[in-house]
């Protein structure tokens, strides 16, 4: 982990191991499937849904900054707690908490490399109790908006071409084959994608094991696409989850400047009347 | 407790590649049925085995994915 930009975003599955008692350590677990966590978990962790915790239940948007603040009183994080973040699905949705917790302004908040898969397949400890946390005081910034990307600034992109797009779901969703990953629900109404970006699916990041490729994999990865800090960049998906991983990498571990999440994503453009839409797969990026 | 018994192992279901993970905690079995790509969970379950928590992870994953519509580009 030491070539990455900042390697201090990532903490290992042993890190955790030799912390789950520390009590400047808070170690947060967020699934895509929010059973998981009753099933088993790292000791001492707590469990976050993203779906009524991470997000506003009312209107589509993320945490306010008196929910986000709430939250992290309620969880016993203070403005000094280091969190480690882990969940299901290679970190998608501890990736979602991390991105929302740097807009907030949390100064030292990781990811676990490899995630809940990883933990599992070491054979580590579980548990299936739920810790009694005390509250903490917190106090949170921004949010910094400079994190997130909002639809006039995705069409400036599109319409400007100073900007780099990177779709990160599946090539099938890329071209418009299918609009939702293959046996979830369709959300949008047209499929396809967004004029100019390119396709690097957000699972290429990744290791068999979960775990974050390396440096210069991901350098390679990303550059051959064109994507390379040289410029900004905005990273989108179907609901925004996906591309907060992809966010985390470009952002945390390739250490790029200048790096937006779209979370309106593909639920969003894909659904908006008069929107333009590419099909099929992206020309070379050297085309 | 431990995690134990963890296997994992590639199939192919409806024309999809699916990971099916399986592991014990306790006296349950608990199978994880994902899409290769993009790797959006498609049936999480449990059961007394690993062969009946699997089957039902592969069924559940039949059913949905059986219903996944492809479009002419």
């Amino acid at each position: 982990m030491a070539d990455y930009a900042h390697p201090e975003a990532l903490v290992s599955t042993e890190w955790v191991a030799q912390h789950t008692k520390d009590p400047n350590v808070r170690v947060v677990e967020v699934d895509v499937d929010t059973s998981e966590y009753s099933k088993g978990h790292v000791p001492g962790a707590i469990g976050w849904n993203w779906t009524t915790q991470l997000s506003d239940t009312v209107r589509r948007d993320i945490l306010s900054k008196h929910q986000f603040e709430k939250l992290m009183s309620e969880a016993g994080i203070s403005n000094s707690t280091t969190v480690i973040l882990y969940g299901d699905n290679n970190n998608w949705f501890a990736a979602w908490a991390l991105w929302q917790m740097k807009m907030y302004g949390h100064k030292d908040v990781r990811l676990m490399n490899g995630g809940r898969k990883k933990w599992l397949a070491e054979a580590r400890d579980v548990s299936t109790d739920m810790p009694s946390i005390a509250t903490a005081s917190y106090t949170a910034s921004g949010p910094d908006n400079g994190l997130r990307a909002f639809l006039d600034q995705v069409q400036a992109a599109v319409d400007g071409g100073h900007t780099g797009l990177v779709d990160v779901r599946s090539p099938a969703e890329f071209t418009g084959e299918i609009l939702a990953p293959p046996g979830l629900p369709e959300t949008c109404q047209r499929g396809g994608h967004i004029p100019g970006a390119r396709s690097i699916p957000w699972g290429k990041a990744c290791n068999e094991d979960g775990t974050f490729k390396s440096y210069e994999e991901l350098k390679a990865l990303y550059g051959g696409e064109g994507i390379d800090g040289s410029k900004p960049v905005i990273a989108y998906c179907r609901i925004g989850e996906r591309s907060s991983h992809t966010w985390f990498v470009l952002s945390e571990l390739l250490g790029f400047n200048h790096v937006r999440n779209y979370d309106g994503s593909w639920t969003e453009w894909g659904n908006l009347v008069g929107a333009p839409v590419e099909r099929g797969a992206a020309q070379s990026a050297k085309a | 407790m431990k995690v134990e018994e963890h296997q994992e192992r590639k199939l192919e279901i409806e024309g999809w590649p699916v990971h099916l993970t399986s592991y014990r905690i306790g006296e349950v079995f608990h199978c994880t049925a994902d899409n290769v790509s993009p790797g959006a969970a498609l049936a999480r379950t449990s059961g007394a085995t690993r062969e009946e928590a699997e089957n039902k992870a592969i069924e559940r994953a039949t059913e949905r994915l059986g219903r996944t519509k492809r479009h002419a580009v």
